[in-house]
């Protein structure tokens, strides 16, 4: 089904099933422990032996020698594997650096051996007798000494750099002006499930079981890394503990447990250490950001600028922290650019929200500090400054048609925005109006109280996405789809979405997702899976309503197919009305189909938008900063399902609390690392460090995005979050802190002294 | 983990003896800290001795009007015990502030007491540590070093003691009871149970080779008014940036111990009579001598400032 | 004083002697190491026989006596409910119930468990059976991605009854009296068990209504 033009009524808009916040069906599973994440699976193949990753010692150089003599011979060792021995490997295309290292090391706990065993404990202690020798070589570990090395380059997700009027000129003649630089962190996903992955091979047929967002992605990359066709591998990952992007790829568990089964020839399971995770997996890149603002007395942006510099390995993609600059907010003069430099550190990719969540980071204080210099309050400001329209959009990441690009409208209109609503119901709710305009002025017991506010604001991406859907003689659905469930609710919504369209209660509906062999989906990430996979879901449905009516048709001649509707387990039609149990028959009713998106998305600007108020405390002697209240409200489109929609939102909202206050990968300049590699050196919140979270939908629905007129939701919680903080932070207490995360060292020094 | 023997002591006379006598053998409690460690090859006893039988989980009244804590008595018993409640209240404050629910509930006090760093490099095998691999050399000096201790420090480490339990300890002026690998039995002050690193950092305490914790006893109360803050970026489930122990009596005198800044449980007795004077000057007696790093020297503010605000939530 | 047995002595010094060395090797930049890297005979530890009970079922295992209890359910007993989010005590994902309490079985070693009653997410409840506190979390949407949940469970259920049994914690304002039933203290005792996908509010609601609270 071609997606070209904006969505009329459909059997969407029935909202029976789709938009009610209906309980995950995957709970009883999740909360029982019985829903299987691919290390627990000791039952899909017999025989698994234990692989143990080990990796670089060194973050840039080259193996001189390695000694597997010791970790050989050592009880229960069934085989090592090191790119000695691997035989020849390609290298997928989303990766930057590869899977298995050595002779040549390109980063800190690049994985350069896996030893199999009969058990794990066995594989790990003979994973410490291996001997290697290492030549380190310079690297470059220090993104403030390399920012003036940045180069702008296009890729297929970021353009680097825009120009609309003068910005220069205009910024120097504004009456108010703000130069500021921000910084964020390097951060690192650290989902709960570490990367884990069981290969087996059947012949020249491999299968994985493993945990990755984007299966059809894995199988081309897989097939690509062992050079195999792409119709010999099978993954299947059902259940995912949690990704955030990390998983977008095909990572060193899956090439290191396909080779370690090959050399084993045996099943292996491989799961990577807890420690491992910040070195040997992606991470976000820290930015270095400068936003400059000007405006009239009267708070109208006349030019915005903002650069941003993020550091990767060679080929890598940057943290382009200066795209959503772009659209966000008026201004006749404006820049962006965003540049990258090499780093030699882990290889950076992309994070829930990708640029933005940096990026906003850094506009949003910047609107603040800019709300205070004209004297005006922040959400006016934000407000006063809204747009309808895109002004700065000459072109467009992934557009590599040039002519294309020139053809388009400069100034797409969103496809629906509604910002402001989102800042004024915020407000309200919020109590906005209590905050103190003057910091440090507020006080509970030991706290200095302050709130802040920052806009919310994330591409909408939609992806083609297919899926099969199965009728059986009971009248029961089975959707099939590669789409996965990465905590955002995929199985009940895809449940939802069939259920509204072939008129079934949600529990005739079976999901069954994340394995290659069913149809291609979305999958999971940049926030476009459960639009686009529930679009493709819709897709196959609209076929087999089709097929039904058809038959129908066929069983009863004078069966009125013109006014048919699905509802309650049948077709009906005026007072006829036949079984959809009985029109499946003994062989069932099998479609598919999928959602392929036409340019509504280059005609027009789609976007998710959302206002963050929260409230902090910091304690007027120590410095520390303990969140009071968060609250978000969001315009995403429809909202399919408001509790897992609200979960994702909440999560997110979690996630910012994170950036804003504590977490940081720490890089060790001489030996080019990231320190604090486990989850106690690298904090992510805890429950204490969560208050009750509230989350407000904006009624609304968006016909241009998709037939579910849905957009995303599952990183727009994130956006704008942690400047939401910095905001709250200085407004509590007079200290503004520019570089993320606000931890207590960079405030104390500045708050009033203790007497 | 390397291969090693397991054996349940059943008296503490075997445990002893064959800690003392068996090449690599160590005592298991909670196994918390050892577990971890050992899974990093960072510990790699030979043989296990688990000490869990041995009757020592009791909390005693002492003949001098303390308390006498049994060395295998959980984190979490003891910081509930209506006495230490009562009583030594910085000791449950201190208590409840480390770790989590789960980890105080299998967590020993003797275990707590000898737990070791957790500076990032030591548990990091691939890097120089003088503590873990003698003379192989300190990366936290010149390296991340945000944790690590800014008094008593040496050229060869600057680790700090990860207890928060220990510094309640040594505020009370609590002595640790052992038996030694000969029998014996002798009570250490807990001053004297920690080592500052000097040239060896991994000489960690003044325990012998195979001596072991059997209780730790309070003194009689003391009175006054006990807190324990402890100081860090997350809310829970953290180890302390800083943390201050303080008992203050009416008249404005008391006591303080610092966490976080040092190898050990930091206590300067002389430095506690300007405590009437405020918060800087008995934060310059405590850290006196101080030495920091770029990354660390926030300390020095944040100890006088925390200390500042525990006085003044006693004045009320 | 001394509390010492001489005969046994000669004991100990027959079992240190039996004891085979295990070489250590390790990881090293040092070209020097090269000498010591000859392979040498390395010897398994003692496997231990013993009896775990689980869930009210008793288990005869033959372990390593490396083999942490995390491990030996969800290695040997297929009791994978218990996650591995850490393997380092720093997370809570692998949070069982021993003796009534929770602890992180991670860190402690199926030897070591001997002799304990262990109670898992299996042996709470089952999807079609569920305990109060499985069935608040689906009522709450207290989990996304699942993987903590299983952790978050079971430290709820004993977290519960720490409060109950009048159990202080670092926010307990008053520790000479009980303390509250509030959601200020289960936060601060549910925070051994990290969820990265941030659902803790939720999490907290579903607590708030097992305990009987609404907040
Ligand atoms: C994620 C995490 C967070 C933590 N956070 C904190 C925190 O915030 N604050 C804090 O204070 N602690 C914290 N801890 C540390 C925890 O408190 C210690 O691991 C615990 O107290 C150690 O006690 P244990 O009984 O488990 O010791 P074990 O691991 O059993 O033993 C530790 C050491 O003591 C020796 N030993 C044990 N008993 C005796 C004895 N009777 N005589 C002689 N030697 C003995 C052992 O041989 C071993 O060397 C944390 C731990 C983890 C894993
Ligand atoms: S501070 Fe101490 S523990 Fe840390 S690296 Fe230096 S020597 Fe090792
Ligand atoms: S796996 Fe045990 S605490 Fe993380
Ligand atoms: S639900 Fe994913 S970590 Fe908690």
């Amino acid at each position: 089904m071609k997606f070209d033009t904006p969505a009329s009524s459909n059997p969407i808009d029935q909202l029976k099933v789709i938009g009610k916040p209906a309980s995950r069906i995957d709970g009883p599973l999740k909360t029982t422990g019985t829903a299987p994440y691919a290390y627990d699976r000791y039952n899909v193949v017999s025989n698994q032996a234990y692989g143990y990753v080990l990796g670089s010692a060194i973050a840039k150089g080259r193996i001189a020698s390695m000694n597997l003599a010791a970790a050989k011979a050592y009880p229960g060792v069934i085989a090592i594997v090191t790119a000695e021995n691997a035989g020849k490997l390609g290298k997928g295309d989303f990766n930057t650096a590869l899977l298995l290292g050595g002779p040549e090391i390109q980063h800190y706990h690049q994985a350069v051996a896996v030893v199999v065993a009969e058990t794990f404990e066995q594989a790990r202690a003979a994973a410490y007798l291996i001997q290697v020798e290492y030549v380190r070589t310079k690297g470059y570990f220090d993104l403030a000494d390399e920012k003036s090395k940045g180069v702008a380059k296009d890729d297929p997700y970021t353009i680097a750099e825009s120009a609309v009027g003068n910005f220069s000129q205009a910024f120097s003649s504004a009456p108010v002006q703000l130069d500021a630089s921000y910084s964020t962190s390097h951060e690192s996903h650290s989902m709960l499930e570490p990367h884990a992955t069981i290969a087996a091979w059947d012949g020249d047929q491999l299968t994985l079981w493993t945990s990755n967002q984007m299966i059809a992605w894995s199988v081309g990359e897989i097939s690509k890394t062992l050079r195999i066709a792409k119709e010999k591998i099978r993954v299947i990952s059902p259940y995912i503990g949690g990704g955030f992007g990390s998983k977008l790829f095909v990572r060193t568990d899956a090439l290191m447990a396909a080779l370690a089964a090959r050399a084993a020839m045996r099943p292996v399971k491989v799961s990577l250490q807890r420690a491992l995770i910040p070195n040997n997996t992606t991470h976000r890149s820290a930015t270095i950001q400068r936003l400059r603002i000007g405006a009239t007395k009267d708070g109208q942006i006349t030019a915005i600028g903002h650069e941003s510099w993020s550091g990767n390995l060679p080929g890598g993609s940057p943290e382009a922290g200066a795209v959503q600059t772009r659209a966000l907010y008026a201004g006749a003069n404006r820049m962006t650019s965003n540049r990258i430099s090499q780093l030699d550190l882990p290889e950076a990719n992309a994070m829930r929200a990708p640029n933005e969540a940096s990026g906003l980071a850094a506009l949003e204080q910047a609107m603040d500090e800019m709300a205070e210099k004209l004297g005006m309050d922040p959400v006016v400001f934000r407000i006063k400054n809204d747009t309808q329209v895109v002004p700065d959009s000459p072109l467009k990441a992934g557009s590599t048609d040039s002519q294309a690009n020139k053809n388009r409208n400069p100034n797409p209109p969103f496809s629906l925005r509604q910002l402001v609503k989102c800042f004024e119901t915020g407000a309200e709710r919020f109590g906005w109006h209590k905050r103190n305009a003057k910091p440090g002025q507020v006080r509970d017991g030991r706290w200095l109280v302050g709130m802040g506010t920052a806009s919310a604001y994330r591409d909408n991406v939609v992806m083609k996405s297919a899926a099969r859907v199965k009728l059986d003689n009971r009248g029961h659905l089975t959707v099939e789809t590669d789409m996965t469930d990465i905590g955002t609710g995929s199985y009940t919504i895809i449940a939802q979405t069939a259920a509204e369209m072939m008129g079934l209660p949600l529990e005739k509906v079976t999901v069954r997702l994340g394995d290659s062999s069913f149809p291609a989906s979305a999958g999971s990430g940049g926030q476009w899976g459960g639009n686009s996979s529930t679009s493709g879901v819709y897709a196959a449905c609209m076929k087999l309503r089709e097929a039904i009516t058809v038959k129908a048709k066929a069983q009863d001649p004078k069966f009125d197919i013109t006014n048919a509707v699905f509802a309650d387990g049948k077709i009906q039609s005026k007072s006829q009305s036949i079984l959809l149990a009985d029109l499946a028959g003994s062989r069932g009713l099998v479609a598919e189909d999928a959602i392929e998106f036409g340019d509504l998305d280059k005609r027009y600007q789609q976007s998710t938008f959302g206002a963050h108020f929260v409230e902090v405390g910091v304690d007027a002697a120590t410095g520390e900063i303990r969140m009071r209240r968060m609250l978000a409200v969001c315009a995403a489109g429809r909202i399919l399902n408001p509790k897992t929609a609200r979960s994702q939102v909440i999560g997110a909202m979690t996630m910012g609390v994170g950036a804003a206050l504590m977490e940081g990968l720490e890089v060790d300049k001489r030996y080019g690392f990231f320190v604090n590699h486990d989850l106690a050196g690298y904090e992510v919140p805890v429950h204490a460090d969560i208050p009750h979270q509230e989350v407000i939908f904006l009624d609304e629905t968006d016909p241009i995005s998709s037939p579910m007129k849905a957009k995303g939701v599952g990183e727009l919680g994130i956006c704008g979050v942690a400047a939401a903080i910095a905001n709250a932070v200085y407004n509590a207490t007079g200290v503004r802190v520019r570089d993320y995360p606000i931890t207590l060292d960079k405030l104390i020094e500045k708050m009033p002294t203790m007497v | 983990m390397k291969a090693f023997n397991y054996e349940r002591a059943t008296s503490l006379a075997e445990a002893v003896a064959k800690v003392s006598h068996i090449k690599g053998a160590k005592f298991i409690a909670g196994g918390t800290n050892l577990v971890d460690l050992m899974k990093l090859q960072i510990e790699t006893p030979t043989h296990l001795i688990d000490i869990n039988d041995l009757g020592l989980d009791k909390i005693e009244a002492s003949a001098d009007g303390g308390l006498r804590i049994g060395a295998l008595v959980r984190n979490t018993d003891l910081a509930a015990n209506q006495q230490v409640r009562r009583d030594y209240a910085v000791l449950s404050r201190a208590l409840l502030a480390g770790a989590s629910g789960q980890l105080r509930n299998q967590a020993t006090t003797a275990g707590n007491l000898l737990q070791r760093t957790r500076c990032p490099y030591f548990y990091d095998t691939n890097m120089p540590c003088n503590k873990r691999e003698p003379n192989s050399g300190c990366s936290a000096i010149g390296g991340y070093s945000r944790l690590h201790a800014i008094v008593g420090v040496s050229n060869s480490c600057i680790a700090t003691h990860p207890s928060d339990m220990a510094i309640a300890m040594r505020l009370l002026d609590a002595t640790v009871e052992t038996v030694r690998p000969n029998g014996s039995i002798r009570t250490i002050p807990i001053a004297e149970l920690h080592r500052l690193p000097e040239n060896t950092p991994h000489i960690e305490h003044t325990l012998e080779a195979g001596e072991l914790i059997t209780a730790v006893t309070l003194p009689k109360p003391v009175g006054g008014t006990h807190i324990y803050r402890k100081v860090r970026d997350r809310a829970s489930y953290a180890f302390a940036l800083i943390s201050v122990a303080a008992i203050v009596q009416r008249d404005g005198t008391g006591r303080v111990a610092v966490g976080g800044v040092a190898h050990k449980p930091w206590r300067v007795e002389a430095a506690e009579r300007d405590m009437p004077r405020g918060a800087k000057a008995l934060t310059a007696g405590i850290l006196a001598n101080a030495q920091t790093t770029h990354d660390n020297a926030f300390k020095v503010l944040l100890v006088e400032r925390t200390i500042a605000s525990v006085l003044n939530e006693v004045k009320g | 004083m001394s509390i010492f047995d001489p005969s046994r002595r000669k004991f100990i010094q027959t079992t240190a002697a039996s004891t085979g060395a295990i070489i250590t090797a390790k990881l090293t930049t040092d070209a020097e190491a090269k000498s010591v890297l000859k392979p040498k005979q390395v010897t398994e530890p003692a496997k231990v026989n013993i009896l775990l009970r689980v869930n009210g079922s008793e288990h005869q295992l033959m372990v390593d006596p490396r083999m942490t209890l995390l491990d030996a359910l969800r290695e040997r007993l297929q009791l994978t409910g218990s996650k591995k989010g850490c393997d380092q005590g720093q997370c809570g994902a692998c949070t069982v119930i021993v003796d009534g309490r929770r602890i992180v079985s991670c860190l402690t070693l199926a030897v070591m468990q001997e002799g304990h009653d262990i109670t898992t997410i299996e042996g709470l409840g089952t999807p079609n059976n569920l305990h109060p506190m499985q069935a608040a979390f689906i009522k709450h949407d207290g989990y996304q991605c699942g993987f903590c949940t299983p952790g978050q469970i079971c430290s709820a259920v004993a977290m519960l009854d720490e409060v109950k049994a009048g159990m202080p914690s670092h926010v307990t304002s008053d520790l000479t009296r009980s303390p509250k039933m509030s959601a200020i203290e289960f936060r601060e005792r549910m925070s051994g068990n990290i969820c990265r996908c941030g659902a803790y509010s939720n999490i907290q609601d579903a607590i708030a209504e097992v305990a009987g609270e609404r907040t």
